[in-house]
């Protein structure tokens, strides 16, 4: 179908946004890659009165690094984040991550901010940033606020944002020489949402795991902490016993509803292949050929 | 609320501007106001990959781009790809490998693997399946499209070595 009539609005500053968001109403919606609201318009699952374009707005543009804090910018691109060296030095598993997302040219277009404002229970940027312990910063006419990752998503399709709200940024904590960050998925085809994927982050100081983030997509209503599976790990050396400790601590972690690709025996069967896969990676050579 | 908004952009090196109306997005705004009739739609929702053009030097998803956004944009069609020659080999080697049938699929198939051609000039088979895993062909030529494009990426590769 034919997207349907509505109006458009380009706008250059954070200023200039909430003049236009002031403008156009309530119905009014931000575009960013669009991606996904661009496909909704032909569904009609979204009917929006006027698409405010804020793609050219400088200050939600580019990536840095200050201090112990990776700073992404709203607009960055999943291609960007697939290339650029500051991700792969300071977040190595959101640069895992983007080629999982999609295909090379909706990468080309699609933004964190959008994957993260969108809050798709299949997504990848989401699990991330959660698992890594990100903070987003929102801003509205009113000001800034930061909130952890963990608060930002509140369940399918939903999150913290109020009306009138945009997330700027998204701060990671850099990685140290003691982290380790993964991302594993299993899907039907390259490109397409994953059945069900694992985002792993710990922290591993001489053989010894001093702390766990495991959170799963597509297996629930959003980014899902395992956090049994998560305390398994904790404060033990990591071996084939603590990945068997953690796959078995899952099952109290996971209710995953059904879905198109299967119902919750499946589900948390993958969940327990994704632990091993993210995991194994992480022990001594010889343990990985046991 | 005004849903026609003018824009100039640069399409196949040719400056154009017109007033376009906020429902269409770039490929039908290439078809029915440019008369550039290369780019298709299949799903318009993302999916298919028949829509893929090049913006501002890179492929993207025609159908989910808004025309209206795109004031001072590049973009590049199959008929401009054509014309320039950039991609004469990659045409040459889908008809040599019978890597088209119906055809539809084929404009966005090259856009796309125009892409691999320059991103990854080393890229293996699997990796030649991997970037064009987002182009639907219905007519399955998938395994010629992959020789034809495995063919001139050799052929380019072999043409540096000798240079
Ligand atoms: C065929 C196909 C396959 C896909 N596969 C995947 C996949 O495997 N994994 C995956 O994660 N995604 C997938 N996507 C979605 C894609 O990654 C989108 O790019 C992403 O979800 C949305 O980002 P966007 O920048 O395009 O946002 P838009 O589509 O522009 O916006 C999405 C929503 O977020 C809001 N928004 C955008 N930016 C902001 C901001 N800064 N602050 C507040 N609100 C904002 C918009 O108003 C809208 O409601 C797929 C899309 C397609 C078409
Ligand atoms: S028509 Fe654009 S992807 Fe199918
Ligand atoms: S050749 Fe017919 S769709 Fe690909």
């Amino acid at each position: 179908m034919k997207w349907p009539a509505m109006g458009y609005a380009r706008v250059e500053s954070l200023d200039e946004l909430w003049r236009a968001l002031d403008a156009a109403g309530p119905e009014a919606q931000i575009l960013a890659g669009g991606q996904s609201l661009l496909a909704t318009l032909a569904f009609r699952l979204s009917a929006p009165s006027t698409l405010i374009d804020i793609t050219r707005i400088a200050a939600l543009k580019g990536v840095s690094v200050a201090g112990t804090v990776l700073r992404i910018g709203a607009l960055t691109r999943h291609a960007d984040l697939a290339r650029d060296p500051l991700v792969a030095r300071h977040a190595p598993m959101l640069a895992e991550a983007a080629p999982l997302i999609a295909h090379p040219a909706i990468r080309n277009r699609g933004t964190i901010g959008g994957s993260l404002a969108l809050a798709d229970p299949a997504a990848e940027l989401p699990a991330c940033v959660v698992a890594l312990g990100a903070t987003l910063v929102l801003a509205s006419r009113a000001g800034e606020r930061r909130v952890p990752a963990a608060d930002f998503f509140q369940g399918l399709f939903t999150t913290a944002l109020d009306a009138g709200e945009i997330i700027t940024a998204v701060e990671v904590p850099v990685a140290t020489a003691t982290s380790r960050q993964t991302i594993v998925e299993v899907t039907r085809r390259s490109g397409d949402y994953a059945m069900a994927g694992l985002a792993a982050a710990l922290e591993v100081d001489g053989g010894v795991v001093t702390s766990a983030r495991l959170v799963f997509f597509g297996i629930g209503s959003g980014a899902e902490v395992a956090r049994g599976a998560s305390a398994a790990l904790t404060g033990k050396a990591l071996s084939a016993e603590t990945i068997a400790a953690a796959q078995a601590a899952l099952d109290g972690d996971l209710d995953p509803p059904t879905d198109l690709h299967g119902g919750p025996e499946m589900k948390r069967h993958l969940a327990r292949v994704l632990i091993r896969r993210a995991l194994t990676a992480y022990l001594a050579p010889t343990e990985q050929a046991a | 609320m005004t849903t026609r908004i003018d824009v100039t952009l640069t399409v196949n090196g040719e400056r154009v501007s017109r007033s376009v109306d906020t429902r269409l997005h770039l490929v039908d705004f290439l078809r029915s106001e440019l008369g550039l009739a290369g780019a298709h739609t299949g799903c318009e929702h993302g999916v298919c990959g028949a829509c893929t053009v090049r913006l501002d030097g890179e492929p993207v998803r025609g159908c989910l781009v808004m025309a209206a956004s795109l004031d001072g944009a590049v973009v590049e069609t199959i008929e401009g790809l054509s014309d320039s020659g950039e991609i004469l080999d990659l045409q040459e080697a889908f008809v040599a490998r019978n890597a088209c049938q119906c055809g539809y699929c084929t404009p966005g198939m090259l856009v796309t693997a125009a892409d691999i051609l320059t991103a990854s000039p080393q890229a293996t088979r699997e990796e030649i399946r991997e970037h064009i895993s987002g182009n639907y062909c219905r007519c399955t030529g998938y395994q010629a499209i992959v020789d034809a494009v495995e063919d001139v990426l050799k052929a380019r590769a072999a043409k540096r070595e000798a240079a």
